[in-house]
């Protein structure tokens, strides 16, 4: 497969959403499309699939729950019962109203952080990573599309230009 | 096709006639311009006022808490006063982003930013007080449950006390991945800009390499809605817990179940009164009018007004049920309150918070900046003097009353409070001047649904959403626009029509107050010579103004009919 693409520049969200739903329906791939702000219905158009964030987020809600659960029944209940102001802490479950504070606070720190660590991850985005995004205006207001050329590049050249796009660039994607 | 359709009703969010591009440049001017004059004054205060506050604690810490004013009566003060308050305003800026976020409010987007930054910096001065107050700050991280060399030494998790440790611990966490999540592409449009390689390599670092693909978006929109979902309870659980501190005593006049929802509608209360405090100095500092609007400010205004009028209603609540109660000590302590050696501070708690907020019923007033501001330092007052008098006064008359006695702070006291003031001016004005301040990709996005110029260009009969036409500038909106056709019309039946292809045009710029930019404007609606200048009356003034975007009313108080009549002669 050619690894060349097309890079084209709208200068417009409204047109480059018209212009990605010409573009999958020419049957053309497309392979990225940058954009400086959240276009909605834009990863529809693309036909990307829905992120699986917030699942993952609920999963480790989860595992925040029962290691608060774990910990507090260790500490508390098991290793070192204490008689606090007349209250003796001999059973989780009659110490337990005392420990939903906690219960709700760590499974919130374990959905958020994870979550969004996960997220970091996934789209690989950390501290002294470059950026990728072709065009340093695509951050300002331009939106870019990335489509891999396939068969006849002149004719998929002039195809792009049809769809309202501003400026056209061929390269060697790596 | 998504439809940028919003109610004409809704006014709009961006004022004046913005693209995308003019949103980056002006988002980005504060951080790529100079410091003026004005900023390096502010920033001096606030770092003086800081050294003095890390004096007083490096005093503190080295000879104990005996340096401040607690005595065996009352043994939390100013400490733990300003602790709440701190906590309290801390919570705007998680509402404004998470609670508005779910209801899908777009005039957050203005303001969340700053609102957050705020909050941040305000729990790092809150978290301030709990380990000063421990004494020994160097064995602080004995509040957390780690394992250590006594074996089964552990936390006790039955305690108020340390529920807070977890809950602002998680809030400050929390917050601030929410907060740096939303700058990355903000941070990249900078670092996209930058010229010079430092800024680069700063803001590069500090974007993490974002680049915007969809997929990325997609996740990032994903990511903000569940974090909103789950920082909406955590701000409620925040200041629930901190009024546990109390509520869970059985020391009168804490000893309530009212505290936990009046601790948070007071939190909500003074957190946006110091973001209206922050925002209005900053629109003008920062020129950024046009995203802060009078609406913003006004819209918060409501927020304050309702929140007020919550802790309002609980006030005259905790005095009712202190007389229904029939317990004697409960209602001596209210009646200490109001009636006791500090009645000022009840009276002040009183006018400020639950008074001075009803002013915003008024439409004029709560549009009024002037009086916004000076309404949003009362609050914060007020919401200082509301946690004094429940700790102090609750504490200085005790069931012994051979032990009455009063507080009064020392300057230690005084130096740390007032260090902590100075410590969150340092943080937000540094923050002014490198963060994007505006969260610009959000309101990027609501541009075409709520920006001025769409809107006026929609309400006039254009299509929606009209791409091809207001591609460029918006100028072109403004020319097509079928109200301003007809009002030119209007302007020009009066004034008589220029014929440039058998006349020849005034050098308009004779006239003091047109400019070459005014005199372009001027001859785009078809205006050219002083006879034509010279006949505006009343009516056509305020028709020229309809028609500029700027220079609005100069025209008449210039008074230009009467300049282009002196000058045809």
């Amino acid at each position: 497969m050619s690894s060349k693409v097309i890079q084209a520049m709208y200068n417009d969200d409204d047109i480059l959403m018209d212009a990605v739903k010409e573009v999958r329906a020419a049957n053309y791939h497309i392979e990225e499309v940058y954009t400086p702000f959240p276009v909605h219905g834009l990863d529809k158009a693309m036909g990307l699939k829905g992120t699986r964030l917030a699942i993952t987020a609920f999963m480790y809600g989860c595992v925040g729950f029962s290691f608060a659960v774990w910990m507090m029944n260790y500490m508390m209940i098991e290793q070192w019962p204490q008689d606090i102001g007349g209250k003796p802490s001999f059973s989780f479950f009659l110490n337990m109203p005392a420990f939903v504070p906690i219960m709700f606070e760590l499974s919130v720190f374990f959905a958020a952080h994870l979550m969004v660590i996960t997220f970091y991850m996934r789209s690989r985005l950390w501290p002294f990573k470059e950026a990728e995004n072709p065009d340093p205006r695509t951050t300002d207001d331009m939106f870019v599309m990335e489509v891999v050329v396939d068969g006849d590049e002149n004719e998929m050249i002039s195809f792009m230009e049809s769809t309202g796009t501003v400026e056209i660039k061929v390269t060697e994607k790596h | 096709m998504s439809s940028h359709y919003e109610a004409p009703i809704r006014r709009p969010l961006i004022v004046g006639d913005k693209s995308y591009h003019d949103i980056t440049v002006e988002v980005a001017a504060p951080v790529e311009g100079k410091a003026n004059k004005l900023w390096w004054t502010a920033f001096t205060i606030a770092l003086l006022a800081f050294l003095w506050g890390i004096g007083s604690i490096v005093y503190t810490i080295g000879t104990g808490i005996g340096v401040w004013g607690l005595n065996k009566t009352v043994g939390w003060a100013w400490d733990i006063t300003n602790f709440v308050w701190w906590v309290g305003i801390g919570h705007a800026g998680t509402l404004i982003s998470a609670v508005l976020l779910l209801f899908r409010q777009k005039w957050r987007m203005g303001i969340n930013r700053s609102a957050e930054a705020m909050t941040i910096f305000s729990v790092v001065q809150a978290g301030l007080f709990p380990v000063i107050h421990m004494g020994r700050v160097w064995n602080a991280h004995f509040v957390l449950p780690i394992p250590n060399q006594f074996g089964t030494l552990w936390t006790n998790f039955n305690s108020p006390l340390l529920w807070d440790v977890f809950a602002i611990s998680t809030y400050l966490s929390v917050s601030l991945v929410f907060w740096w999540t939303g700058l990355l592409p903000d941070f990249a449009m900078l670092r996209d800009r930058a010229i010079k390689p430092f800024q680069k390599k700063i803001y590069s670092l500090l974007s993490f390499g974002w680049t915007g693909r969809a997929k990325d978006w997609q996740r990032f929109e994903e990511v903000s809605l569940v974090l909103a979902g789950l920082a909406t309870p955590l701000v409620l659980s925040v200041h629930t817990i901190v009024s546990f501190d109390f509520a869970t005593s059985v020391i009168p006049g804490w000893h309530t179940t009212i505290f936990p929802p009046y601790f948070v509608a007071g939190a909500v209360f003074s957190g946006f009164a110091m973001v209206n405090t922050l925002l209005i100095i900053m629109r003008k500092v920062s020129n950024l009018e046009a995203y802060i609007t009078i609406q913003h400010i006004e819209l918060m205004n409501i927020v304050i007004m309702i929140t007020g009028s919550i802790v309002g209603c609980a006030y005259i609540t905790e005095l009712f049920i202190a007389w229904y109660s029939g317990v004697e000590y409960e209602q001596y302590a209210f009646l200490n309150r109001a009636t006791g050696p500090y009645w000022w501070a009840y009276l002040l708690m009183m006018s400020c918070n639950v008074f001075s907020p009803q002013f915003m019923w008024s439409k004029k007033l709560r549009t009024s900046i002037m009086f916004s501001f000076f309404i949003s330092i009362v609050v914060n007052i007020g919401m200082w003097f509301e946690r004094f008098v429940i700790i102090v006064t609750s504490l200085h008359r005790d069931y012994l009353p051979s032990s009455w006695t009063m507080f009064s702070p020392t300057f230690v006291d005084i130096g740390i409070y007032v260090g902590t003031i100075g410590f969150f001016f340092v943080l937000f004005l540094l923050y002014a001047r490198t963060f994007p301040v505006i969260a610009q990709a959000e309101v990027k996005s609501i541009l075409k649904s709520s920006g001025e110029n769409y809107k006026l260009y929609r309400d006039a009969g254009g299509k929606n959403p009209a791409p091809k036409k207001i591609v460029k500038s918006s100028k072109k909106v403004q020319n097509i626009s079928v109200d301003t056709i007809s009002r030119k019309d209007n302007l020009l039946g009066v004034l008589g029509v220029f014929d440039l292809s058998t006349q020849t045009p005034d050098d308009l710029k004779l006239i003091s107050g047109v400019g070459p930019k005014l005199q372009e404007t001027l001859n785009s609606i078809g205006i050219y010579s002083f006879d034509q200048v010279s006949k505006m009356t009343e009516k056509e003034y305020d028709l020229l103004d309809s028609l500029l975007d700027s220079f609005k009313g100069r025209a008449k108080r210039d008074d230009w009919a009467g300049q282009a009549k002196n000058l045809k002669k």
